[in-house]
This record gives C-alpha cells, sequence and structure tokens, in this order.
C-alpha cells in the first residue's frame, strides 16, 4: 500500500508556525519531519510518524503556492485562493522576509548581482544557513532593492508600501537597500565586531542626513534630480565636505579648536592626558574622512576609515564610551566658537551624523 | 420579452502575461449569455485593465435565464495571430431571479481556465429586471427558491411540506463525441462544462415547474447529481423536497396551516395520476403532457402487492440486471421490524395518505418539532444494472427545445429500448416504498439517492428512514385528526420517535421490544438506525461518536451480464456484513442508536467496497445495550481457551473505556420498574447467525452466552478472528476531540464562533500481488483510520473541538487504486461552558421525568455528578512553538537571526497602518495603488462592518463555509440562493504542478476560492450545507497528465454574529445562552 495523493485543503488556509519557519529555514521535508520528531511533537498528541510526513508535505505544498504570491506582498493580500486572516497573512510576510543576522553580515553591502549569488554556497557553509534559505534571503534584497531602485521618496515607506513590512524589517530593509546601493564595505576583518544593527543604526542616520531626500523639498523638475532621493548621498554635499579641510588644515583653527575641547573637558574626562595628546590625530582622521567622501572608492571604505581612525584609537587608549561621548558632543560644539570657520551648517550635517555612528561603532 | 439582463464588466486585476515582449497583456472581454455575445474595448498593455464597459444588455426569455449561466472569456487581444483565451468566468443568475434573493452580482470572479486553473480576477456587476408573465403554461418557474439544506432553512417557517420531487435529464457526454478527437482538451472541458451548467439549470428549472405545479414556492434538501456513465452518456439527476415556505419576518405564532390553499389536489381522486411528476413540455403546446416517469398504472399495481414479493420482482427488471434490494432480509432483521399488517393495524389513514403522492418521500433530516411522529429504521434499496447508450423521454425534451446543442451528435439516438434511467429510479423508489411500508410506515424521511459506476455497470442505491409523520404539515389537510390520538400520546412524552410504529404481535424476524425506558408506556426496539439527524427533542445520554464500517470484496473481472450478476450476488453479503459491523462497533461503544447513517457501496474492476458511516448516541429512551460475548469453536483447546477470554476482556475493556469517554452513564433503572416484555435471546442470536455465511455448522450455539443482552460473536475461523481484531483497532479520537457525521454533536451544545471546513483527499495504491480480502480490508481500514489520525493532528490547535458532518466518499478510480475523499467541518467549543449546558438537556429530562414518573428523578441526579469533563486539554500549541525553536534545530544551524518574534501581535495593527500611509504618502510616485479602495464585493453594508477588522479595506471579505446548516454563534438573516458549481482542471504537465498532490491541492483550493468568490459578489459571507458532491480524479502519470473533476454545491447565505445583534432584537431574547439560540433557530 503505498500513497499516491494525500491531501488537506481548508477553507481557511492553516499555517503551522513551526513548519513555516522550517521550511523557511530551507529544510527538506524529510529533514523537517525528523526536526518535528525530535521537538517531541509525536508524543505530545500522540500522532504517527506517518501523519507528520503527510502535514509536513502538506504545509510546505502550501507555501510553495504561497511563495509566489509572497514575492509581491499585496497580491496576497487580495487574492482570492488562500483565506487567511490578516494578522496570518502579516506573519507570513514578517516570516518570509526575515533574514538571518549571519547571512545579512556577509552580503551587506556587496552588489546584490549574480556573481554575489553564486557565492553563496561558501555563504551557506560558513554560516552554516541552507542554501536554499541563503538564496530566498538574497532573493528577498534583490527583490525589495529592484522595486524600490528607482522609485523616489522615502525609502522606508516605499517599501512599507510594496512589501507590507513591519516598521522594524521595513527599516533593516532600507539599510539594506542603502548598504547595497553604496557599497559601503563591512567585510574587512577590522569590521568583523560590527553586527547588522551597528550598521543599520548608521545606514538610518545617513538616510535621514546625508541624502537628498534628507534635504526636506524635493526638486521641482522631477528630470534635472537624477538621483534617488534616499538610496544616495547627496553629491552636492559630499563636495561642499571638502571645505571643512580648513579646520586641521589650519594650523591656528586646529589648535584653537583644541584648546577649546580641552578647556571644556578638564577633568571631565577619565582619559584626558590620552585625549589631549591624540586630539589632532583624531581631528585629523575625522576631517579627513569628510574630505575624502568625493570619490566613490573612499565612500564605500567609510566604515573602515572610521575604524581605523578613530574607534582603534580611542580603544587602544580604553577609553570609555561615556568619555567618546563627552568627547564628540564637544569636539562638535566647539567648532560653532571658531570665528573663523564659516562652514557651522555643513559641519552639522556632518558631524551629527557621524557623531550618532560613531557611538554606536564604538563597542568590543 | 420576460426579462432583461445587464452585465457591466468594470475592471481585471493580476492578469497572467499573455505578451513575454512586454511582459504585459491587451486584454478584452466576451460577454455571452444564450447566442448573443457583446465585447468591451481591448485595454492595451496592462495586467490590472479598467474596462468600465457600458451596460450589455440581453433580452430573454426567462426560461432561458434559468437554464443558461452567464459566460464571460476574457482574451488577450493580438493582432496578428488569434486571440488568446485568458479564462472564463461562469455565473449562474439564479439567484437574481427570486424576489427575496440577491438583487445584483458584483464582485471579483477569479478567471478561470481547465487548463491553467486561475489566473487573475475580474470585476463585473449583473442585474436582471424581470417583467411579470402571466402567462400560466410557462415553461420556467423563477422564484422558486432552492436549498440544499436538509431541513427548513432558518430563517423560514414551513406552512406546508408537498413532498418528493425529482427530475433528471440526460445528454451525451461532449469527451465521448467524435468531435472530441479534434478539439483541444480545453475546448472539450470548457463543452463539458457549459453542458452541465445548461443541464443544470434546466433541471432546476423543470423541478420548480413540479413545485409550482404542487403550489410550492421552493425546494427544501435538494441535491442534484450527476452521473458520468462515459459512453452512455451523462445524467444529472435531482431529488428534493417541495414545500411552501413563509418568510419570517416578525416573531408570529407558528401555526400549522392545515387550511392550506390546496384545494386543487384535494379533489383529485387517490388512484388517479397524482400529477406530480408530469408536466407540459414545449412552449406552445401546453396539454401535451410529458410522464418522465414510469406510469402511474404501473406504481399502482405494485403497490398493492405485498413487500415480499416486492423484493422478489425488482431483480427480474431490466435486462441483464440483478438487484441487490435484499436489504430488508439482515437489515430488517437487525431492527427487529417487521414486513406486514401494520397498516391494517393503524387503519386507513396514513395508508391512504400515501397514496395520494406517489413517493411520500422527504429529503429533509432534520424536522419542525412535531412533525417526526415515529421512526422505524432504515429502508434501502440498491440495483445493479447496465449502461446502455442513453434512450430516455427526457431526451425529446431537450431536442425540442430551440436552444442550441449543436456540438452533440444526435444521430446515436434510438428509441428501441423502453427501459430508461427514470425507471430504474422509480423501481428503486418502489421498492424502498414497499420496504416503509412493511415497517408500518407511510413516508421515507432523511432519503437519498446515489449511484457508482465502473465501466457499463452502474449500482443505483436509495436510502432513507421509513417514518410516520404528522400530516398537519403536508398538504393533505384533511387528513388531520386520523393520527391526532397517536400524536397527543408520543408529542408529549418526546421520545415517541423511538417507538416502534409497526405490530409487535406480527413480526416475522424476533425483536427484542422493551418498553420505552422514558415514557415506559410504548414499545421500543434495543436499537434503532436511522438516516436523519437527531431530532432536537431526544434525551440523549452522554456524547455521540462517529462510527465506522469498512468493508471490501474482491470479485472476478468480467464483462456485461456476468459482472453484473457478479455484483448482485456479491451485494447481499456486503449489506449483511456491513450491518453486523455497524452493530458490533455501536455496542462496543455502549450506544443503542445511529444517526445519519449513509451506506456507501462502490464498484471498481476487481473489488467492491462498502463504507458505512454514522453517528452513534445513546438514546435515553431506548434499553441499555449489552456488551458482547465471544464464543469459541472449539472449546476444549486450552490455550484457544484463553485466547478467547483474552479477547473477551479486552472487549469488556474497551466498552468500558468507550462508555467513560462519551460519558454515557445510564441511570440504572431495575427490571422491575421497567419489566420485561418479550425478551427472547434466543431467537436472536439464531437470527443472526442464520444469516452467516462463513458458519457451516448449523447446530445452535450455546446460549449460555446469551445473557439478557449480550451480544454473541463466533469465532469460528481466522475471518471473524479479523473482524475481531478490526474492531478493536479503531482508536478512539484524542482528547478534545469528538466526531460525528451528523449536523451537530449529540451532547455537545455550547459551540464558539470558530470554524473549519476543508476537504481531505487520499488515494493509494494496493500492491498487485497477493490481494485477499482481509489484505484489502485492512488497507482500507488502515487508510481510513490514518486519514481521520491526520485529521486530528491537523485540527489540534481547535481544540476541544468536534468534527462534525464528516462526509466520506470512496471511489475506486483505476484498478489498484482507492480514492478517499472527506468533506467535514471542526467547530471549536467552549469546555468551561460545556459543564453548565452539559445540565441542561439532564435539567430538560428532570422536568419531563418528573412530569412522567417519580420514580426516575434518581436519574437526571445521577447524571449531573458524572458529567463532569475527563479530559483535560492542554495548550499544545505552545508546547510545540517552544520545543521547535529551542530544541528541534541545531543551534549552530540557528545564527542569531534577526529577532522579529513579537510583531505577531502587532502586525494586523500595521498592515492597516501601511495602507493609511498608501492614502497620505509624503512624496514621489507609488507604483500602482489603484485598487484599494474600488474594490469591496461586498455589498451589505452590514457585513462589512462585522468582517475582520484589520482587513476592512483589503478586497477580500472572509466568507466560511460549512457543511452544516447553520454558523455557530451566528443567525442567519438572508438566503441568497442555491450554489451549485462544476469545475474540470486537466493538466498536461502534472510534474511540474507538483504532482498529483500538487494539482489537486492547488485545484480544490482553486474551487473553494471560486464559491467565496460567487458568494460575495451575491452579497454573502457564508455557505452554508455546503456539500462536494464529486471529486473524479484521473491520472495518467506516464503521459505527465491529470483531470479532475468537481461538482460543488450549498447555499449562499448573509449571517450576523449573535453577539453583534442588538439586543432589542425581536426574534429571540439574545440573553439566552448560545445553546437555547441555536435550539430557538432549530424550531423557527
Amino acid at each position: 500500500m503505498t500513497s499516491e495523493l494525500d491531501i488537506f485543503v481548508g477553507n481557511t488556509t492553516l499555517i503551522d508556525e513551526d513548519v513555516y519557519r522550517l521550511w523557511l529555514d530551507g529544510y527538506s521535508v524529510t529533514d523537517a519531519v525528523a526536526l518535528r520528531v525530535r521537538s517531541g511533537i509525536l508524543e505530545q498528541t500522540g500522532a504517527t510518524a506517518a501523519v507528520l510526513q503527510s502535514d509536513t508535505m502538506d504545509h510546505y505544498r502550501t507555501f510553495h503556492m504561497l511563495e509566489r504570491l509572497l514575492h509581491a506582498p499585496p497580491k496576497l493580500l487580495h487574492q482570492l485562493i488562500f483565506q487567511i486572516p490578516p494578522s496570518r497573512q502579516a506573519l507570513l510576510i514578517e516570516r518570509y522576509y526575515a533574514f538571518d543576522e549571519a547571512f545579512v553580515r556577509e552580503v551587506l553591502g556587496k552588489k546584490l548581482s549574480k556573481g554575489t549569488k553564486k557565492d553563496l554556497d561558501d555563504i551557506s557553509t560558513k554560516t552554516g544557513i541552507t542554501l536554499k534559505s541563503c538564496r530566498r534571503q538574497f532573493d528577498n534584497f534583490k527583490r525589495v532593492f529592484k522595486v524600490v531602485e528607482e522609485m523616489r521618496g522615502s525609502l522606508v515607506d516605499n517599501i512599507q508600501q510594496h512589501f507590507l513590512l513591519s516598521d522594524r524589517l521595513a527599516r533593516d530593509y532600507a539599510a539594506i537597500v542603502f548598504f547595497a546601493n553604496n557599497r559601503f564595505e563591512t567585510g574587512k576583518k577590522k569590521l568583523q565586531y560590527l553586527s547588522f544593527g551597528d550598521f543599520a543604526f548608521c545606514a538610518e542616520l545617513m538616510i535621514q542626513n546625508w541624502t537628498l531626500g534628507a534635504v526636506g523639498e524635493a526638486p521641482i523638475d522631477p528630470d534635472s534630480q537624477m538621483d534617488d532621493m534616499d538610496m544616495d548621498l547627496d553629491k552636492e554635499f559630499l563636495q561642499d565636505l571638502k571645505e571643512l579641510k580648513v579646520l586641521v588644515a589650519d594650523k591656528d583653527l586646529l589648535d584653537l579648536h583644541k584648546s577649546l575641547v580641552c578647556t571644556a573637558l578638564r577633568g571631565k574626562l577619565g582619559v584626558f592626558s590620552e585625549m589631549e595628546a591624540n586630539f589632532k590625530n583624531l581631528s585629523r582622521g575625522l576631517v579627513n574622512v569628510a574630505a575624502k567622501l568625493t570619490h566613490n572608492k573612499d565612500v564605500r571604505d567609510l566604515f573602515v576609515d572610521l575604524v581605523e581612525k578613530f574607534v582603534e584609537p580611542c580603544r587602544s587608549d580604553h577609553w570609555p564610551l561615556s568619555d567618546v561621548r563627552f568627547f564628540l558632543n564637544q569636539y562638535s560644539a566647539s567648532v560653532h566658537s571658531l570665528d573663523g570657520f564659516r562652514h557651522q551648517a555643513l559641519w552639522d550635517r556632518y558631524m551629527g551624523t557621524l557623531r550618532g555612528c560613531l557611538l554606536r561603532l564604538y563597542h568590543d | 420579452m420576460p426579462g432583461k439582463l445587464k452585465v457591466k464588466i468594470v475592471a481585471g486585476r493580476h492578469l497572467p502575461v499573455m505578451d513575454r515582449a512586454s511582459d504585459l497583456t491587451d486584454a478584452f472581454v466576451e460577454v455571452k449569455f444564450g447566442n448573443t455575445t457583446f465585447k468591451t474595448d481591448v485595454y492595451l498593455k496592462s495586467l490590472n485593465p479598467q474596462w468600465n464597459s457600458e451596460w450589455f444588455k440581453f433580452e430573454v426569455d426567462d426560461e432561458d435565464l434559468q437554464d443558461e449561466p452567464l459566460q464571460i472569456t476574457v482574451l488577450d487581444h493580438d493582432t496578428y495571430s488569434a486571440n488568446d483565451a485568458i479564462g472564463k468566468v461562469y455565473i449562474d443568475i439564479d439567484p437574481l431571479l427570486y424576489s427575496e434573493a440577491a438583487t445584483v452580482i458584483s464582485g471579483w470572479f477569479p478567471i478561470y481556465d481547465t487548463i491553467h486553473g486561475i489566473r487573475g480576477e475580474i470585476n463585473v456587476v449583473v442585474k436582471v429586471d424581470l417583467f411579470n408573465d402571466l402567462n400560466r403554461f410557462r415553461q420556467s418557474s423563477c422564484g422558486v427558491k432552492f436549498f440544499c439544506t436538509t431541513s427548513i432553512p432558518k430563517c423560514y417557517r414551513a406552512v406546508i411540506i408537498h413532498g418528493f420531487v425529482e427530475e433528471l435529464v440526460v445528454n451525451e457526454d461532449p469527451e465521448y463525441q467524435w468531435i472530441d478527437r479534434i478539439r483541444t482538451p480545453r475546448a472539450s472541458n470548457e463543452a463539458r462544462q457549459r453542458l452541465i451548467s445548461l443541464m443544470s439549470g434546466e433541471l432546476q428549472r423543470k423541478i420548480g415547474l413540479k413545485v409550482l405545479e404542487m403550489r410550492g414556492n421552493a425546494v427544501v434538501g435538494y441535491l442534484q447529481c450527476f452521473d458520468l456513465e462515459g459512453e452512455s452518456g451523462l445524467v444529472v439527476r435531482a431529488i428534493g423536497t417541495a414545500c411552501t415556505l413563509d418568510k419570517l419576518s416578525s416573531p408570529a405564532a407558528f401555526l400549522p396551516a392545515c387550511n392550506s390553499p390546496s384545494k386543487e389536489m384535494k379533489e383529485i381522486p387517490f388512484n388517479e395520476d397524482p400529477n406530480p411528476n408530469t408536466h407540459s413540455s414545449g412552449p406552445s403546446t401546453p396539454l401535451k403532457n410529458q410522464t418522465y416517469s414510469f406510469s402511474p398504472s404501473k406504481s399502482y399495481s405494485r403497490q398493492s402487492s405485498s413487500s415480499d414479493t416486492d423484493l422478489s420482482l425488482t431483480p427480474k427488471t431490466g435486462m441483464g440486471s440483478g438487484s441487490a434490494g435484499k436489504e430488508g432480509g439482515p437489515f430488517k432483521a437487525l431492527l427487529r421490524q417487521q414486513t406486514q399488517s401494520a397498516l391494517e393495524q393503524r387503519g386507513g389513514s396514513p395508508h391512504r395518505f400515501c397514496r395520494r403522492r406517489e413517493f411520500p418521500f422527504f429529503t429533509l433530516t432534520a424536522f419542525p418539532p412535531g412533525f417526526l411522529v415515529h421512526v422505524g429504521g432504515v429502508v434501502s434499496a440498491r440495483s445493479v444494472k447496465l449502461l446502455d447508450r442513453i434512450h430516455n423521454p427526457a431526451f425529446v425534451g431537450i431536442m425540442g427545445n430551440t436552444r442550441s446543442y449543436k456540438l452533440l451528435d444526435w444521430n446515436s439516438f434510438n428509441s428501441d429500448e423502453p427501459e430508461t434511467r427514470d425507471a430504474w429510479w422509480a423501481e428503486i423508489r418502489q421498492e424502498i416504498k414497499s420496504h416503509a411500508k412493511a415497517l408500518g410506515c407511510h413516508a421515507v424521511v432523511g432519503y437519498s439517492e446515489s449511484t457508482s459506476i465502473c465501466e457499463e455497470v452502474c449500482i443505483l442505491s436509495a436510502s432513507g428512514t421509513a417514518a410516520v409523520l404528522n400530516p398537519r404539515f403536508l398538504q393533505d389537510g384533511t387528513v388531520e385528526g386520523c393520527l391526532e390520538q397517536r400524536l397527543e400520546e408520543n408529542v408529549s412524552t418526546r421520545c415517541g420517535f423511538c417507538h416502534i410504529p409497526y405490530d409487535e404481535l406480527n413480526m416475522p424476524f424476533p425483536a427484542h421490544l422493551t418498553y420505552c425506558y422514558n415514557c415506559r408506556k410504548q414499545k421500543v426496539p434495543d436499537v434503532l438506525f436511522t438516516t436523519i439527524d437527531l431530532p432536537t427533542d431526544a434525551t440523549v445520554i452522554g456524547k455521540g461518536c462517529l462510527i465506522q464500517a469498512r468493508l471490501c470484496r474482491l470479485k472476478k473481472k468480467a464483462q456485461a451480464e456476468a459482472n453484473a450478476t457478479a455484483i448482485s450476488n456479491l451485494l447481499p453479503f456486503m449489506e449483511y456484513e456491513v450491518h453486523t459491523q455497524l452493530m458490533n462497533k455501536l455496542k462496543l461503544k455502549g450506544m443503542n442508536a445511529l444517526f445519519g447513517l449513509r451506506i456507501q457501496i462502490t464498484v471498481g474492476e476487481n473489488m467492491l467496497m462498502g463504507l458505512a458511516s454514522a453517528t452513534g448516541v445513546y438514546l435515553a429512551a431506548l434499553p441499555t445495550p449489552g456488551g458482547i460475548q465471544i464464543a469459541g469453536k472449539t472449546p476444549n483447546d486450552g490455550s484457544y481457551e484463553q485466547h478467547i477470554s483474552h479477547m473477551q476482556k479486552k472487549i469488556n475493556d474497551t466498552i468500558a473505556k468507550n462508555k467513560e469517554l462519551y460519558e454515557i452513564n445510564p441511570p440504572e433503572i431495575s427490571e422491575e420498574i421497567i419489566g420485561s416484555p418479550i425478551p427472547e435471546p434466543r431467537q436472536r442470536s439464531r437470527l443472526l447467525r442464520s444469516q452467516s455465511e462463513s458458519s457451516d455448522e448449523v447446530t445452535e450455539l450455546d446460549l449460555s452466552h446469551g445473557k439478557k443482552d449480550a451480544f454473541v460473536l463466533e469465532i469460528d475461523d481466522t475471518d471473524a478472528m479479523e473482524d475481531v481484531h478490526s474492531l478493536l483497532t479503531d482508536v478512539p479520537p484524542p482528547s478534545g476531540f469528538y466526531s460525528c457525521n451528523t449536523e451537530i454533536m449529540p451532547g455537545i451544545n455550547n459551540w464558539t464562533s470558530e470554524i473549519q471546513m476543508f476537504t481531505s483527499v487520499r488515494v493509494i495504491r494496493l500492491s498487485s500481488l497477493n490481494l485477499t480480502n482481509q489484505a484489502l480490508n485492512k488497507n482500507f481500514n488502515d487508510l481510513c483510520e490514518n486519514l481521520l489520525k491526520s485529521l486530528y493532528f491537523k485540527l489540534r490547535s481547535m481544540i476541544p473541538c468536534c468534527l462534525c458532518h464528516v462526509n466520506f466518499t470512496v471511489s475506486l478510480p483505476e484498478d489498484e487504486l482507492i480514492q478517499v475523499t472527506v468533506t467535514a467541518v471542526a467547530i471549536t467549543f467552549d469546555k468551561n461552558q460545556a459543564l453548565q449546558t452539559t445540565k441542561t438537556p439532564v435539567e430538560k429530562s428532570l422536568q419531563r421525568a418528573s412530569t412522567d414518573n417519580e420514580e426516575l428523578l434518581q436519574f437526571p441526579l445521577e447524571l449531573c455528578s458524572d458529567s463532569l469533563p475527563s479530559h483535560p486539554f492542554p495548550p499544545v500549541k505552545e508546547h510545540l512553538e517552544s520545543a521547535s525553536s529551542n530544541s528541534g534545530i541545531p543551534a549552530a544551524q540557528r545564527a542569531t537571526s534577526v529577532d522579529y518574534s513579537s510583531f505577531a501581535d502587532r502586525c494586523s495593527s500595521w498592515i492597516e497602518l501601511i495602507k493609511l500611509k498608501a492614502q497620505t504618502i509624503r512624496r514621489g510616485s507609488i507604483k500602482t495603488t489603484v485598487t484599494v479602495e474600488k474594490a469591496s464585493p461586498v455589498g451589505d453594508g452590514n457585513f462589512r462592518n462585522r468582517s475582520a477588522p484589520p482587513c476592512a479595506n483589503s478586497t477580500v471579505g472572509v466568507v466560511k463555509m460549512t457543511p452544516l446548516s447553520f454558523i455557530p454563534g451566528a443567525k442567519i438573516t438572508k438566503y441568497l440562493g442555491i450554489i451549485n458549481m462544476f469545475f474540470i482542471r486537466e493538466t498536461t504537465s502534472l510534474r511540474e504542478e507538483g504532482g498529483v498532490s500538487g494539482f489537486l491541492h492547488a485545484f480544490i483550493a482553486e474551487v473553494f476560492a471560486m464559491v467565496r468568490a460567487h458568494v460575495a459578489a451575491l452579497g454573502g459571507n457564508a455557505v452554508v450545507s455546503y456539500i462536494m458532491k464529486q471529486c473524479v480524479f484521473m491520472e495518467n502519470p506516464n503521459k505527465n497528465q491529470a483531470q479532475c473533476l468537481i461538482n460543488v454545491s450549498g447555499d449562499a447565505v448573509v449571517f450576523v454574529r449573535e453577539s453583534d445583534l442588538e439586543v432589542v432584537s425581536s426574534q429571540q431574547p439574545t440573553t439566552n445562552c448560545q445553546s437555547s439560540c441555536t435550539e430557538g433557530e432549530v424550531t423557527t
């Protein structure tokens, strides 16, 4: 006796969250059944392995049919074939677009192209995430990227609009898309200590402050401005950043800046002497990062540079985080008192974001 | 010109890409009704076209309106080659023809293609303007309402229940025509779909005419089936119960209307043609009557003959056919029923009454209170026929019509042979009628008909429950008073339906009668089998359960008549064994009555399958069932003896366990109170053994085992051993689950609102080697048991819940394939409330008992204390979640995944949020956001407010589907019309579609979707009495092909949640707990 056909169709589509997770994680039916058996479900329900097999198959089939719709989540809401309560629809979408930290760290900032896709094998081996799951996650990134790439307006809103993701997940996708678009280097060894959350945090700050969309009003003539407002950094702003160079190039300005910071921080900083000794190096580092951002190559290395020029020196001197915060606040605020410096707004736009990023990046 | 049909094509969405180059589609729509076709403009380059067409108007006869479906075809315009069809939508406009049903059909319909399945959706608006036509010879029957529900629909009141209506139409099957060899599968499928749609329409119209002739206005319990007879054609047949219904608008008193406008009928002398089965045909020749049934004179001559001769007569009719009408033998025996003289005893009135109508049959399974007076037992009849080309008078009816059946090849038509499908069915019905008469009953309720076809052999089956009815609901108001006396006696006691309608002194088969345990005045049998639902006022102890008998019999492959004879010879044995199994299992459960009994015999190439399903209950009025005794054949063998006693112990344990499980704690009533009427254990056991084909020793079994109520199983060979084993292998459902095949589960009445209707299909391939009856039985048994186990597992999150209306269908699509299809609904119930409500019946019976007899008082009290729930329901779900996320998956592989776990509770709210954002999006462009407000398929404002809030502005409203006639926790406010749909799906890329399972899974999901879409378009939010009547699946894996046909039906309704009903509701005080509400609804 062999089973030729075995199906179960409910008027309300049954979704088993556990099986869904196994499916998303890329397990084959056989593996999924084995894992479910191990979870002790048979003892709890008194079911047999055959029942479990049939149940798993059913769910896998359903998910397979749903997958096409999940690629365009609004379709899932409007389709008539599967009657799924809204909360379940949301769950399906959210879980489908959820990703593994380990995976996203591997591809963050990489071009979402066929070439990268070929590397998924290695990523799978390295992270222990099944190839199937890697593919799904990669395809999700790419799909979201493709859809919002040409689109104007808020990146997060666009993603939410077209993929019906929760606010948090949409923000994460915005970061992924932003990183992929600007190709920020995140894979270097010295960046390994950083989590996706760190990068996502920085991405959000940069989207809010450094892109065209951040300026506020959209350009009147859509043809004149071909850049995507939230995806690309504001070129003009990057050009202007060169002006900041005066802060380190002009020795008087640099000294004045240093003395203002030192005066304000004396006695408040545990690592005051180290700071005093290192001030010029740190300041040079931060300003030079800004000045270099006109080149695409240097934009990509932004995080490498920040870690090299700021995070690592401070860390080697064992600055506590609170001291870093004091220093950065004072460092950016003191510039307002430099009479000879005329680019206060530019400085704030640059340093406001950078300060946030640095504080986030500064950990072990 | 009695009607104007108006159609507007609004828009499409999610269309498939038809032009690979542009990844877009140039779609337009053809709207066809009858022979008229309109077209929309081509909407260029869009997958979401907005046609917004003018109103297309069709001026048509109402006859056509009833018969023809509206056919909407979506095509892709192609400049250089032929336009490609994207798919079709058939819309049955019948619901627009009743005054009270839907007024407009408007909504999104899935665009369906028989090869590709659903391909996008189309938004259509349909309206009908009907002009009144006073022509009394009209052919249409607009205005007659149809209900699949087998009880009086909830918001109506039965003024009169007229009785049985039936009709069948036949045609050639387009699949078997010569033209099929040259046309594409798609064209062939579409021809078939269209033809069946047409035939259904025609059938419904004709039934409607009969109803009008009977002066009714509705058909309840309408059951339409089609028989795919292959080469010999296609039969669409329907039965139903004609009624005159009144809409319940105010809480009017329930008046039995005996002074109904039925003068004309009354004037007809009873021995004349009673008319309902005839009707005029041809629009201009109203006087030419066409009899679709056999001649009345024949039927009346039959009636006078005794039932015994009837039995012997039936098999002789028809060339080369045998009959399995032996049903009466074992069955009646088991039920202790008699064959004769009841009618004489009862006097003339019921007899005369039943002569009034040709077949006093009712397809209803639940009745207004007081309607059912007595229940005799199940009557059934089967007949084996050889299929030949269809020669049927109804044929002429179709041919006489001017409508287009041009596709069909009529040359093969000849009328040499007198035998017709009509005559076949008439013969079966006649047999049923005589069986009923033999049981002292004048009517058959819970009546149904079915067929099983394999190649050229066809088994026709009919079954029902013989009953005595209260005539005040029937058309013959005059008869009232004749039965009055008996009514008073029984209705008041509420156990009346259990009382035997036949004469205890004149029983050909010895039966074990006792005085009713409830009223102690009338006699009751020790077991009762019926095909109806449990009457609402019946007193039941404990809960019920699903009981199934399963059986296979190998048969030699044979041709034509030899085959038919072989089948006819096997049938009686199968019937006998099925009943023995049922009886054994019933006893094993400690119960004494079966409701909703449905026995299906399926014929295949080399085997016969029997599957009986019923719901067992313990009726308080019936005596406590005895245990099962096992008797060995060779009592001297020590080890054997030991084995036997071991088995006996197991059986006793099982019975005890079941009693506990189903909370069966009947009151202890001492023998003296009851009195011992006519217990004849000796005869009983003799009866059983005399029917046993396996036992060759005729010596009386040692009757010391036959203590009063014991049921003796004799183990004389391995077969019997197997039987006993199989008895014990049935596993009870896991705790928290109950199952039944009736509408409601006896003993549970506090349903909560969560329901889940489902269909499950399994096909197994038997290994062709060493096929024996035993192996076959085991395979079949395992198949069914595993299927049930799977269902329990899948629905575990609904615990505590009950599977209701579990409907198994068996078919044998090929030599070694067995297909089982199950449709049922899982309903949750409140376990805590159960505590209180289990008392309700007890209280009821308490009152009843106290009025009846003081001595019985102890019984309800005892029950109270024992009705505490014995099953804890563990929160399995939580366990599972934590288990699989923690232990199930290797830690290394679960790399720290980004945590979105807390979103679940928020997610419903943010979908809404997103939608809001869609309206007020900051800046920039959004590609596709048009459809959001535009489409609300649900017209009923009431309903929209009630649909799930987060999805309020989604286009898809929730449509519930249930095989039951009600929706728990809700009130049906409107019936919108019948849904009767037929689909064919075919594939030539089976592997690519996920194999047979993937193919059928997708198809069934699509069928559900199309049913829901039609209901939503009618303005409804649920389908009740949903049934999948046919699911014919054929595959050819070698060719990578498969085909499936599905036929479903149900009633589209609008329901309102009880919690949403305002307390001011005039109908019922909603302060009542739910149980009383549902009860109240049943009675309305």
